[in-house]
């Protein structure tokens, strides 16, 4: 079945510096770079990782970053609540705009 | 939960088992030979470098039935070394000054009657002695409840596993109330100075992973560890070895039954690392069996591959031959090369 979204395509991530060398490679150093224990530990990293995964709903970094932090300790119970942040920030992002809604009706009606 | 034997599982015959690991479960499964990545990194045929570790698997029994288990133990298990092939170890050891350290591992070594006076005579020949303990074995029966005193008195390293510092993991794999008890057996080790920094008394304990996937940095992991079972257990301990799980016995059947064998054969092939390849520990390790016959390793013997020639028996042990042996590896071995290597010993690069 031919789909847009292949799980096996995340394997050729690392690929894309074929099209554009240069901005490829710069992307990949930084990529790691921030993923580096640091100030936050990459187990903590990979967390956010997970939660911001669900945010921008990307079914390759889904797919990388809960085996990653599963790998890194993270319990099935902690990661579901990573993913309830994400919902929670996206969930609350539509309805502060609510306000302007409001606004706006405020404006208009009688 | 029984071992493969006891359930007639055909994952009990070790030759199954390498045809797997050759051609997968449908036979049609073609993992790059591990061979050739030795070839191609100048190791092959691989070689060992010295011969300083002594590893007996004094038997097959054990009181867990671990859902990993690359042994295939558990208390059905009949399989234990008897006190005359013990007495060859002991002969070998003395002959062989070069086997500096020498390491007790099973099953849970501690359920064979020998047990004891094995320790106290390869003390006697001044060797580094360390014991994989599983823990539970020290509360299993008030005859065992002595063992920390008996590790101290014979200055004993103690190699635990814990897979994690929580409990939900280790049960997972280790069965129901294993952390609970392995926890009591480490605050009984602490309180007579092992794990202790200024007491010389080594405690190290081994994580591996609790399911199909590889072991995160052993270092990061060591930290984590070291502050969570502190704060919340109030134990100490020296290192953390991080070990890949193999794909033997139980684990090969883990992975076959839940569909991640092949991808997790990828997982370790991408992950494959040529220096821990150069470092594996076959290269200074001889691995004995509970019946005598001499392997490269404890994965080697739980798969049956004795080493070829009329000395690959402990009764005809030869340093010379073994020294200038040709290791036999197969494509579990990209297990031990995975990363940062997987070892006895934890991360080898
Ligand atoms: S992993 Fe160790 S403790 Fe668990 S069943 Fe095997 S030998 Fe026993
Ligand atoms: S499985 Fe054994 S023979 Fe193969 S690399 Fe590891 S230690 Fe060496």
């Amino acid at each position: 079945m031919e789909t847009y979204y292949n799980p096996d395509d995340l394997k050729k991530f690392g690929n894309i510096a074929d099209f554009q060398k240069k901005l490829g490679e710069k992307f990949f150093d930084y990529y790691g770079e921030v993923f580096k224990d640091s100030e936050l530990t990459a187990r903590e990293k990979s967390l956010i990782a997970l939660a911001v995964a669900h945010a921008v709903q990307c079914p390759y970094c889904i797919d990388a970053y809960s085996s990653d932090a599963f790998e890194k300790g993270w319990s099935e119970g902690q990661m579901m609540e990573a993913v309830h942040v994400a919902a929670a920030i996206r969930g609350g992002a539509s309805l502060v705009h609510g306000v302007q809604m409001m606004n706006k009706v405020k404006e208009i009606a009688m | 939960m029984k071992s493969l034997l006891a359930e007639h599982s055909k994952l009990a015959i070790a030759g199954e088992q390498i045809a797997i690991l050759e051609h997968g479960q449908s036979g049609h499964f073609n993992l790059i030979p591990f061979q050739q990545k030795l070839e191609a990194a100048g190791l092959y045929p691989l070689q060992p470098t010295s011969l300083e570790v002594f590893q007996v698997n004094v038997g097959k029994m054990c009181n867990q039935v671990c859902r990993h288990c690359h042994v295939d133990a558990g208390p059905d298990r009949k399989e234990i070394m008897s006190k005359e092939t013990m007495q060859l170890c002991l002969d070998a050891l003395k002959n062989n000054p070069s086997l500096t350290t020498v390491d007790i591992t099973g099953g849970a070594p501690e359920m064979n009657p020998h047990f004891r006076w094995f320790v106290e005579a390869i003390k006697k020949l001044e060797r580094h002695i360390i014991v994989r303990c599983n823990l539970t074995i020290i509360l299993a029966n008030k005859k065992y409840n002595d063992l920390p005193e008996f590790y101290k008195e014979h200055q004993v390293e103690v190699v635990s596993s814990l897979p994690f510092y929580t409990q939900d993991r280790t049960d997972r794999q280790r069965g129901n109330g294993v952390f609970d008890d392995s926890i009591k057996a480490l605050q009984m080790l602490n309180a007579i100075g092992y794990g202790l920094e200024e007491t010389g008394l080594i405690l190290n304990l081994v994580y591996n992973p609790a399911g199909a996937f590889l072991p995160p940095s052993q270092l990061a992991l060591e930290k984590e560890y070291k502050t969570a079972l502190s704060k919340q257990y109030g134990i100490a301990f020296n290192n953390l070895f991080a070990i890949t799980n193999l794909p033997i016995s139980r684990f090969l059947d883990y992975l076959l039954q839940s569909g991640n064998y092949e991808k997790y054969m990828e997982k370790l092939l991408i992950a494959y690392n040529p220096f821990a390849a150069a470092n594996v520990m076959c290269r200074n390790t001889i691995s004995v069996g509970w019946d005598g016959y001499l392997y490269d390793c404890d994965f080697n013997q739980m798969l049956d591959l004795k080493m070829a020639g009329s000395h690959n028996h402990i009764a005809h042990f030869n340093t010379e031959k073994l020294y200038n042996r040709n290791i036999i590896v197969g494509q579990h071995c990209y297990g031990c090369t995975a990363g940062a290597g997987s070892s006895c010993g934890g991360a080898v690069a």
